[in-house]
């Protein structure tokens, strides 16, 4: 069962039709086949042009659909002999954010990355993908071993945010952050992020401190959420369609920004769609990245690396 | 009215200079409510005479607190693009820019400046709370950078003193990139050996909590200070249920091991010179004036036979 968005609606009952016509089966009386033919078109004409100029607000609203392809997907899509790790080693496990050790394209690599989770159990198990310290904790010990060992760090994003809450703020939720972002920064070996869903302010920049940030075309990255904007500077959440066009949260508007290095394409009407070529065209991307990187001495790869964020914002121009 | 208010008042006390009459007497202790005279504010560094409850202390206040006779030298801080986004919401990012401006008389809510506190050159980056209540955008970010730069020029300790909302939400994804760049920042003047301390005020939450402030070789924070990552509704919002007694308090992080030192305004000065002093001037081992008599018997090591004997 596809999930729809509102803005799919159009596009869901051509289809939803079209599923009928399949089940009716030929009869010989009119030609089916001809007549899914022509609606399929039709289909794919209105999901191009949905997709082709999908609005800040409806970018939101895809980077957020349950059926995009999560963390697991493309670990399993990915990464050959992964072995999951778990804990930090200090108080817990945080199943918001999963890291492990794997093969890609024949190198090991550390990956890290928030999970959602794929269901309504999933979800809660993984608390959405909003990480406690304990989470930024864990990675920044696997960032350590990959230091170690030399795996090259690959992060996937997405996260609504770091979760609020009394024990995340006791146990410390502000350094732990803080201190992810300076163990990216240090790194010794090329680190790759990809926001590949919601990138949410703190949480997210906690393990995309990288070399090279990469966006999924309809993925979105930003400070606040459009919510929360929406619901300081309107004092109302119902102006969060106002806010995510305010707040440049776009692949697009963050490539202009110079605050994503590149932008990965996604498939006809989004991720959710077609996740297999998603995850092909997102390890193709990072394999492009880490194969330049690869290239780099230890010495140049962190000036680099802490030069970039040195000069950021300082070019910006929408 | 506001705009006169706002604006045109700002803008005429700034050409003819402070008044030397306050414009209000009379202030009342944000904590217990008791009032106090203007005298006994400045005398008390703005701490409440009754209570002990630590009042907002204007920024260039402060400053003056902390370095040797008050005196100080500020550093003009590279122009950064404005308002690059084109962000507004019910009003434009660049007009709230302007009235912040004339309200503070400065271009945005840091100040680097540099002295010398116990005679040892100091850089101090403090926020001014009254711009857009703290918060961090690319101007506090090339502010911080500054600081650190200059303290490793000086070979200066770094103290930053932030008074934050957290990043500023007008500035997008680019405040957002403030947390790298503070930190590698702030990581310049450790790697040059040169202590990094945070001295934190009320209020510092958000994206300034999550970077630099909690990056201190140091981290000392005044008396009831509201210091923390989410803001106290959001939390509420999202576990319903009471939050602890005093959460999120100075204190409370020195519960939870997130601060070192919880300080009164009265004894910050010296105790920041003196963990400076302590870090930057190791010193040589005290020799005693006479060497230690090895045959004083009570620091003789005994020997196996005298062992058996004890026994």
């Amino acid at each position: 069962m596809r999930n729809f968005l509102n803005f799919e609606q159009p596009i869901a009952e051509l289809e939803g039709k079209i599923e009928e016509l399949r089940h009716l089966g030929d009869d010989g009386e009119v030609n089916i086949a001809d007549e899914i033919a022509r609606l399929q078109t039709k289909a794919d004409k209105l999901l191009r042009q949905a997709y082709s100029k999908l609005t800040p607000w409806q970018k939101v609203q895809v980077a957020r659909h349950p059926q995009r392809p999560h963390f697991a997907d493309y670990v399993a899509g990915l990464v050959t002999d992964y072995v999951p790790l778990a804990g930090d080693r200090a108080y817990a496990d945080d199943k918001a954010i999963q890291g492990g050790i794997g093969r890609f394209n024949g190198r090991s690599v550390m990956v890290i990355g928030h999970e959602k989770g794929g269901d309504t159990q999933g979800r809660v198990k993984h608390n959405f993908g909003m990480a406690r310290p304990e989470g930024y904790r864990k990675a920044m010990r696997l960032m350590d071993m990959a230091d170690r060992f030399r795996l090259p760090v690959v992060t996937l994003v997405d996260t609504p945010g770091a979760y609020p809450g009394v024990g995340a703020e006791e146990r410390g939720q502000a350094e732990a952050i803080a201190r992810s972002i300076e163990k990216c920064l240090g790194l010794t070996v090329p680190i790759v992020s990809v926001v590949i869903g919601e990138g949410g302010s703190g949480g997210a920049i906690a393990l995309a401190a990288a070399d090279r940030v990469l966006m999924l075309e309809h993925s979105v990255y930003s400070v606040i959420s459009p919510e929360g904007c929406a619901s300081i500077l309107w004092r109302s959440a119902e102006n969060a369609q106002t806010a995510a066009e305010a707040l440049r949260l776009t692949a697009a508007d963050l490539a202009k920004l110079g605050v994503v290095d590149r932008v990965v394409g996604e498939p006809m009407g989004g991720a959710h769609r077609v996740p297999k070529e998603m995850i092909d065209a997102l390890g193709a991307a990072v394999e492009r990245e880490l194969a330049t990187l690869s290239e780099l001495d230890v010495a140049t790869l962190r000036r680099q690396r802490r030069e970039k964020f040195l000069a950021m914002g300082r070019d910006a121009q929408i | 009215m506001n705009w006169i208010a706002n604006f045109v008042r700002p803008r005429i006390k700034a050409l003819v200079g402070q008044p030397d009459v306050p414009d209000n007497l009379w202030t009342k202790c944000s904590g217990c409510g008791q009032m106090m005279f203007h005298r006994d504010v400045d005398e008390n560094h703005h701490v409440c005479q009754h209570c002990g409850h630590h009042m907002h202390l204007p920024v260039d206040k402060r400053l003056a607190l902390l370095f040797d006779d008050g005196a100080y030298e500020t550093i003009e801080l590279p122009k950064v693009k404005v308002d690059p986004l084109k962000f507004r919401d019910h009003k434009r990012y660049t007009d709230r820019l302007k009235e912040a401006q004339s309200k503070t008389g400065r271009q945005d809510a840091i100040i680097v400046a540099h002295g010398r506190m116990g005679g040892s050159r100091t850089v101090i980056a403090a926020f001014d709370f009254k711009f857009m209540g703290g918060s961090m955008g690319m101007a506090v970010g090339e502010g911080l950078v500054a600081a650190a730069r200059l303290a490793v020029m000086q070979q200066a300790p770094l103290i930053a003193i932030p008074a934050s909302g957290g990043a500023r939400m007008q500035e997008g994804i680019l405040s957002l990139m403030q947390m790298p760049r503070t930190t590698v920042a702030v990581e310049e003047v450790k790697e040059a050996g040169l202590p990094f301390i945070v001295l934190l005020t009320d209020p510092t939450t958000g994206g300034v909590t999550a970077s630099f402030a909690m990056l201190g070789d140091l981290h000392i924070a005044e008396p009831g200070a509201m210091i923390g990552f989410a803001g106290r509704r959001v939390i509420e919002q999202t576990v319903r249920e009471t939050l602890p007694e005093g959460f999120q308090t100075s204190e409370y992080l020195l519960d939870h091991g997130m601060v070192d030192l919880v300080v009164k305004r009265s004894d910050l000065r010296e105790t920041l010179i003196r963990v400076i002093d302590l870090l930057t001037h190791p010193g040589v081992p005290e020799m005693p004036d006479e060497p230690v008599d090895t045959k004083d018997e009570s620091l003789a090591i005994p020997t196996p036979e005298e062992n058996r004997e004890a026994e």
